[in-house]
């Protein structure tokens, strides 16, 4: 996983969207614990995929459904609309193309729930702007050289590429820094300035 | 004791220390081959209790040279059950909870009918006028004899290698019947390079003088030395290079130095060399021929239209795929692309690679990894299918 797991306080917002026995595909499912979220207090049909075999093999040895794979590489093999809801939360960042990737969660999915951190944060634009350093914060906690998020981008950034595919944005949620969920009637630059982690439900 | 063995093998071919079914000519055996077997008779191993609902059920299916003795003492060799370090009372696959069935294969040599089978139309064992057997033949079989048990439909069908194929077969051809199935170490198809294998293991067998042309029953002889040199090639394709290097290195067996001889130098050379003879005295060599012959004939892509996705298409059946690192006959991408086939057919499936240097046959021996998965699926699969810890 990509992101520190202590901060996953987007998981809850996630599971929030989901009905109760809904078709999930989880792509980025880690040592399975949204999955196992979504199965306990949902009761869906859940799958998943992961790139690293530690993560799938802990997953399928406490019965999840989980598959190795790469969200760049494989979820061309799944069928058009096979999934109730394909959620990628906080790997959108990690993909080689995060374009082609969305692209194919909305193929997959009747709706594609996506979370990432949101590098628009004022925490993350005072690193930059005063220290001159790229940020490393509780959220973000990889060194520029050894992080595995290379493709991050901003609230702002993300809602452009969903009009650039076509996609409509059913909801949005931003977290602050506390993970609490900013006031809905606030406009996207603040969202954009003190969200630190952002939660879109998406259909096509 | 080589020939106690031996002996011991001619007769389990016909009358096996497994309970045997028996289908007379009103139920004969629909083959791929375009012919009926018939009369044909299954043998066959359970352990456990059926239960009330006959919702327990999980059927084993054996690989090439594997047998129905899979958690019980081998009536030929006197060795363990060859998976009892997975099954057995308290054992991941608990046979305090599931009924476990194991069947030989038709065309196998330890009871069900197979070329070393009296053909009742002779008198004489089959030999190569068996007709060619496939793993769906082998399916339809196993089929008739879970029929035979009022079972509507199994908890699970597991394999290994060719083992693994009948679970695909049966998930493939016959998804109702099928709740949950585990295909181990083990493809869709056989590649180009399993197929050249062994076509080097029955040519070895066949340029046996011993061979008599598959009618060696008939004159008391066993083509022994050109089994032995199958059993060696295939042996090989089973570990990987590094366990074989681990295990022997270059050491040398029983002595200080080379001999500038052909004698077995090296310890690797003595150890395919008891591989090979230990395992015609528990084996037939026409069954060697037929079965991985239908090894090689298996292609499940090509039974569907060309389509792999198609052979799953609408299942319902939950999977869990295994595959081992350093299997170089049945490699990640053959479980791979049955993982894709089955995600484009929208089935729940789970895919475990397992990190180990032990090849092949790394599904018959204690990995924990293994287990683990094992132990996650059959116990998820249990939940869902309502069966009580």
């Amino acid at each position: 996983m990509s992101v520190n797991r202590a901060q996953r306080v987007d998981l809850d917002v996630v599971a929030d969207l989901i009905p109760p026995h809904s078709r999930v595909l989880d792509v980025g499912s880690g040592d399975g614990v949204l999955l196992e979220l979504l199965q306990e207090t949902r009761q869906v049909d859940g799958r998943g995929m992961e790139l690293s075999q530690r993560g799938v093999n802990e997953c399928v040895a406490r019965g999840l459904s989980v598959i190795q794979g790469d969200a760049d590489k494989d979820l061309g093999f799944y069928a058009d609309k096979g999934f109730d809801f394909v959620v990628l939360s906080q790997t959108l960042q990690a993909t080689r193309n995060p374009k082609l990737v969305l692209d194919e969660l909305l193929r997959i999915g009747n709706r594609a729930i996506v979370s990432f951190p949101n590098f628009g944060h004022w925490r993350v634009r005072f690193s930059l702007l005063i220290k001159g350093r790229m940020p490393v914060t509780k959220d973000l906690p990889y060194s520029w050289y050894d992080t595995p998020n290379i493709h991050f981008c901003t609230i702002r950034d993300f809602v452009n590429l969903c009009e650039e595919l076509g996609a409509t944005v059913e909801k949005a949620t931003a977290l602050d820094a506390n993970g609490q969920k900013i006031g809905l009637s606030m406009p996207w630059w603040f969202w954009n300035f003190f969200g630190q982690q952002a939660v879109f439900l998406l259909k096509r | 004791m080589a020939a106690q063995r031996v002996a011991r093998t001619n007769n389990e071919a016909d009358n096996p220390s497994s309970p045997v079914l028996q289908f007379g000519s009103d139920k004969p055996l629909k083959l791929d081959a375009g012919t009926l077997l018939s009369p044909f008779q299954i043998a066959y191993q359970t352990y456990g209790t059926l239960n009330d609902a006959r919702s327990n059920a999980i059927l084993v299916c054996h690989a090439l040279t594997g047998d129905q003795h899979v958690a019980s003492t081998n009536p030929v060799t006197g060795k363990p059950g060859w998976w009892e370090v997975l099954i057995g009372p308290g054992k991941i696959i608990d046979t305090n909870r599931f009924f476990v069935i194991c069947s030989n294969v038709v065309g196998g040599c330890l009871g069900s009918t197979g070329p070393a089978s009296t053909n009742p139309a002779t008198g004489r064992p089959y030999g190569l006028d068996l007709p060619i057997i496939t793993i769906r033949d082998m399916v339809r079989a196993q089929l008739m004899l879970v029929d035979h048990f009022g079972i509507e439909k199994l908890f699970c069908v597991v394999g290994g290698s060719m083992g693994g194929m009948q679970v695909l077969e049966w998930a493939a051809s016959h998804s109702e019947r099928v709740f949950s199935a585990l295909p181990i170490a083990t493809g869709a198809r056989h590649s180009s390079q399993n197929i050249a294998f062994h076509e080097v293991g029955r040519q070895a067998v066949m340029a046996d003088p011993d061979w008599h042309g598959g009618k060696y029953l008939d004159f008391g002889r066993r083509p022994e030395k050109g089994l032995a040199v199958a059993r060696m090639a295939a042996h090989i394709t089973y570990l990987s290079e590094a366990a074989l290097h681990r295990k022997f290195g270059r050491n040398l067996q029983d002595r200080e130095a080379l001999t500038f001889g052909f004698d077995a130098d090296f310890q690797i050379e003595s150890y395919l060399r008891h591989q090979g003879m230990t395992f015609v005295d528990r084996f037939d060599a026409n069954s060697y021929l037929y079965l991985t012959r239908a090894m090689d004939y298996f292609d499940l892509a090509a039974d569907h239209g060309g389509r792999l996705a198609d052979a799953f298409a609408g299942t319902k059946t939950r999977f869990c795929l295994v595959s081992f690192t350093s299997d170089w006959l049945f490699p990640t991408e053959e479980s791979r692309s049955v993982v894709h086939a089955l995600n484009a057919a929208g089935a729940s499936v789970s895919f475990v690679e397992i990190e180990t240097d032990r090849g092949h046959d790394a599904f018959l021996l204690d990995e924990p990894e293994l287990f683990a998965a094992i132990n996650g699926f059959i116990a998820s699969a249990a939940r869902a299918r309502g069966l009580s810890l």
